[in-house]
């Protein structure tokens, strides 16, 4: 492999992984941080995928502009669903086992699967790039790149450095991360728990929302999109460290570097590599790769 | 707290029931029962882990496919082979990975410890999938169906639906009694120990890793059973049987079923099963029948909230048990 | 709810489920097995419409006897195939089997017939084992085998100069049997596979394997992806800059039900399918307007696919005389006969297996634009099947 491409592909890798986090961001967020187990999480993020595919006409009309309101407007959608979801199916939850959440959780990504179903239907759909993302930048004389993908990274970037100041560095996430240490005791200082997780269980949904409508113009929209990236966010939050969002940016781009290298490497144990590499990092530090911020 | 005896009468009824199935039902009946029952083996493996110890395995499929796979590789191609060394042949592969797995994943707690048993049971789905040894990923045929001849005295047919029927519902029976006496003992009351506060009895100098492998072997085994019971119905086995959504599944229907009873497992097989089948039944629902995972899921969600502790009224766990801050650290 | 009523509930539901089946009723009882639900649902769909538009032309009538349908969701799922085919075989107790779409599904649909001796039609899965080592009197199959569409493709490039070819797909037997096929007619024709790209299903991360056929700079390259791994590959592809510098080639589902979602990035790009867009064939006219008819939508591959099937039904029960236990009688009949199939007329081999004339197409807007025939009457080899 020569120097060329090899450079390439580490913009592929660094690319996979920040992507990676941007879709693992929400489950970061309601799982890492506040401890639930959301297995619908792949569902939130189709939800974003097949938002984007029936907002896209509407604001397609307005150049430049329309495609960050579309965004903007997904994710206030996303908020509200967040927020009613978490007060009907998730707020009675706290105080039951763990895997009462589980089975919420997996009756969910059934419901919303099917109602996929019936309202959108089983094609596939594509989402056009917006206009002034379209277009390739050319690396050397080997390939180009999509401006759109350096886009949605450097979204990733942002979305990485806002969500840590919010938890790490603000009141708001000092109060989310007590909460979910110990409900009681901050209940018992006067702060509204209910309220703060109702919150943060939206912003978990808003942003594997807005993952999925970034993500739809080059994943495209189809049935069982979901399923596919459930697995490999929890992956990339338990290499992390639950409760670290340090740890959950690290770990994605060590999924994506073993996930690109592997496939041009190891082709033929490329599927296996990221399990291997969570079972190695889990067993070399059984909890993850960083301790909570 | 019920009376040992009614207990006792409810599980004998149920047995006897079960017995008179193939009596009372046409040919699908035995067939969907005795999957319902190679389900309720399968489901009692998980529920050891879970239920008993306190060890939430994400990777039962790895066992189940194991047992499966090793039962059609077995197989000699030209003959059908004896089920007396076949059978424990599977169930040993299977206990195998399962002590391979669970020496190394014992040492994590909680969510790690679902998600490296994931990562091991992903490991198993991939070698199924991905390597020619395997057969690949349209899956494998069973080559002959085991015979239950001892010394050239056929015993039993396999490859028949009713005698396969009652050899299977003797194997339930036989798991179950043999978890509940596992469980009455000295190891069950220890790993009641385990599951109530680790801490405590390592403090007491009570060394808990053999016990939790052990637990994990013997689990691993059952599931690799059940496996091999459904190797043998089916003939035809794929890597999907490896794969997580089994795990989940079969974790759906204890926790469904109520964790922290054997025949809690039982019932949530039973009835995760039956739940499935009523939706999609045309009969009922017509043309929305194709849409019954929506039926599956409201039903699962109406569960939740309104049965904390599952069909049968498991006991669940005081606090969290995955996550909490005493085990984050 | 406490225990006793638990137990109550579920045994009464036993008892429901163990209700045998009515005896059997002069009625043909179909048993459509495929994807109501998932990734291929939309397919199962299609395949369902075309072989009830078949069967109401023929006025709801097939050997003299009416036709009843049951329906099972496979779910795509081998793990419950079993179980779901044995609901239609033993508690529905169908005359014959329609399905399915996933390979893995139909293997274990093809292990039951056999052992039961159930007429089953596979209206899509292109498997190789079941018109092969899998293969039996009472199996057949309307679709195709994914060696077909490869090894047409295989002439095609050679044909056209290509000399190095880098293969991309994912790691399944789908996948490899339609490389397999490539390859074979590609070296053949004087050509060479220099590498066979993979990575494991259903990943849908291309970037690292488009850069490496970039390093390669192969004269073309030859992919088999379907489904929103087939959108998106050809989007990458285009969006690297590759689809200008290096000729693409593919089996037909890269292009099938894609075009909407693929856009520009799709336009141009050669494929070879037993169907497409623009058939000079009668059949085909006659056969679209009817389906658009029927169900206000346009056909595609999947829909010929389930119209065939029951074309082979009809032919096989009607030379039985409605008695679908003949299955010596309706062997003979189906191989023996030409099949007016809007593809255009196809046989079939003694394996089961379409003999069809393999179209290359070309993307022209939203149609994949039959622009020549690829491979006349192109059989796949059956390698395995004792018949």
């Amino acid at each position: 492999m020569d120097v060329a491409t090899f450079l390439v592909q580490c913009l592929n890798a660094l690319q996979y992984g920040l992507l990676l986090f941007l879709v693992a961001s929400g489950l970061t967020l309601i799982f890492g941080v506040m401890g639930v187990i959301n297995l619908a999480h792949g569902s939130f993020y189709m939800v974003g995928a097949y938002m984007a595919y029936a907002l896209a006409p509407a604001f397609a009309q307005v150049p430049g502009i329309g495609f960050v309101a579309m965004l903007a407007a997904g994710v206030g959608l996303a908020l509200m669903l967040g927020w009613a979801l978490e007060w009907a199916f998730v707020s009675f939850l706290y105080d039951r086992d763990h895997l009462q959440q589980v089975l919420m959780t997996y009756g969910l990504i059934l419901v919303f699967e099917e109602l996929r179903s019936l309202v959108a239907g089983n094609d596939v759909h594509g989402v056009a790039i917006p206009g002034w993302l379209a277009g390739s930048v050319r690396l050397g004389s080997l390939m180009d790149y999509p401006v759109y993908r350096l886009f949605i990274s450097g979204v990733c970037v942002l979305v990485a450095l806002g969500l840590y100041a919010v938890i790490a560095r603000t009141r708001l996430g000092m109060m989310v991360r007590a909460g979910a240490a110990n409900r009681e005791m901050v209940t018992a200082l006067g702060i509204d728990v209910k309220r703060l997780f109702r919150a943060m269980f939206a912003a978990g949904v808003a942003l594997a929302v807005l993952a999925g409508m970034l993500a739809a113009p080059v994943s495209s929209v189809y049935p069982g999109m979901g399923n596919q990236v459930l697995i490999i966010c929890f992956v990339v939050v338990v290499i992390g460290g639950i409760g670290s969002i340090r740890g959950a940016f690290a770990a994605a781009l060590l999924v994506g570097a073993v996930d690109t290298f592997g496939k041009v490497f190891f082709p033929q144990a490329a599927g296996v590599l990221v399990y291997v590499l969570m079972a190695l990092v889990l067993l070399w530090r059984p909890e993850g790769l960083f301790r909570a911020a | 707290m019920r009376a040992p005896g009614a207990r006792a009468i409810v599980l004998a009824a149920a047995v006897v029931a079960l017995a008179l199935v193939p009596f009372a039902g046409g040919k699908f009946a035995v067939d969907f029962v005795t999957k319902m029952m190679v389900s309720s083996i399968f489901a009692l493996s998980l529920e050891l882990l879970v239920g008993q110890v306190g060890l939430a395995c994400f990777g039962q499929a790895a066992f189940f496919g194991v047992g499966a796979y090793a039962c059609v590789l077995l197989t000699p191609k030209d003959a059908a082979a004896s089920v007396w060394w076949l059978g424990p042949a599977s169930v040993g592969a299977a206990a195998l990975y399962a002590a391979v797995m669970g020496s190394l994943s014992i040492r994590t707690r909680g969510v790690y410890f679902i998600m490296v048993t994931l990562a091991f049971s992903q490991v198993a789905y991939y070698v199924a999938h991905d390597t020619p040894m395997a057969g690949g990923s349209d899956g494998i045929y069973l080559g002959f169906v085991p015979s239950a001849a001892i010394a050239g005295l056929a015993l039993v047919d396999l490859s028949k639906a009713r005698p396969y029927y009652y050899v299977v519902l003797a194997a339930l029976v036989l798991a179950f009694g043999f978890l509940a006496v596992l469980l009455r003992s000295r190891f069950g009351r220890a790993l009641a120990g385990i599951r109530a506060n680790e801490q405590r009895m390592r403090a007491a100098g009570f060394s808990t890793y053999p016990y939790k492998l052990a637990a994990f072997v013997i689990s691993g085994a059952l599931a690799g059973l059940a496996g091999f019971l459904f190797a043998v119905k089916d003939g035809v086995v794929n890597p999907e049987l490896m794969g997580w959504h089994v795990s989940g599944t079969v974790l759906m229907m204890i926790i469904l079923g109520g964790i922290g009873s054997l025949h809690g497992a039982v019932v949530g097989a039973f009835a995760f099963s039956l739940l499935e089948e009523l939706f999609k039944s045309e009969a009922l629902f017509g043309g929305f029948a194709t849409h019954w995972h929506l039926g599956v899921g409201l039903a699962i969600i109406l569960c939740v909230a309104l049965l904390p502790r599952g069909l049968t009224g498991g006991w669940t766990r005081e606090g969290k048990s995955l996550g909490s801050a005493d085990e984050r650290r | 709810m406490n225990r006793q009523s638990t137990i109550a509930v579920l045994a009464a539901a036993a008892l429901l489920l163990s209700m045998p089946a009515p005896a059997q009723a002069p009625k043909l009882k179909v048993g459509f097995m495929l994807p109501y639900s998932g990734t291929y649902a939309a397919l199962g769909e299609a395949i369902e419409k075309g072989f009830r538009l078949y069967l109401a032309e023929q006025g709801g009538r097939v050997g003299g006897r009416e036709v009843e349908f049951v329906k099972v969701d496979d779910e795509s799922d081998p793990a419950k195939a079993t179980d779901n085919v044995n609901k239609l075989v033993k508690r529905d107790n169908v005359d014959v089997i329609v399905g399915t779409v996933h390979s893995g599904v139909a293997m274990a649909m093809a292990k039951v017939a056999k052992d039961t001796g159930t007429l089953l039609i596979i209206p899509n899965a292109g498997a190789g084992a079941a018109t092969g080592a899998m293969c039996a009197e009472n199996i057949f199959r309307s679709s195709f085998s994914n060696w077909q569409p490869g090894y047409a493709m295989g002439e095609v490039a050679a044909q056209r100069g290509a000399r190095k070819v880098v293969t991309i797909t994912w790691k399944y037997a789908a996948g490899d049997e339609s490389v397999g096929g490539f390859k074979e007619a590609f070296e053949k024709g004087g050509g060479q596979v220099v590498k066979e790209l993979s990575l494991p299903f259903p990943n849908v991360e291309f970037q690292p394997l488009l850069t490496e056929i970039a390093s390669l700079k192969p004269d073309a390259v030859y992919t088999f992806f379907a489904g929103g791994g087939a959108v998106k590959f050809v989007k990458d592809y285009a969006a690297a800059g590759l689809k200008d510098k290096i000729p693409l080639y593919g089996a037909g589902f890269l292009t099938d039900g894609t075009l909407e979602a693929q856009g520009a990035d799709a336009q141009g790009l050669l494929t070879t399918l037993h169907y497409g867009d623009g058939l000079d064939v009668p059949k085909d006219k006659a056969f679209r307007a009817a389906y658009a008819k029927a169900y206000g939508a346009q056909p595609d591959v999947y829909a010929v696919q389930g119209y065939d099937a029951a074309q082979m039904l009809a032919i096989g029960l009607n030379a039985a005389k409605g008695d679908v236990s003949r299955k010596a009688e309706i062997a003979r009949a189906i191989v023996a006969a030409k099949i007016d199939s809007p593809r255009g007329a196809f046989s079939v081999s003694a394996s089961h297996n379409p003999v069809q004339d393999m179209y290359l197409r070309q993307v022209v807007g939203k149609d994949n634009k039959v622009i020549a025939v690829a491979s006349h009457a192109l059989a796949d080899p059956g390698r395995g099947c004792r018949m």
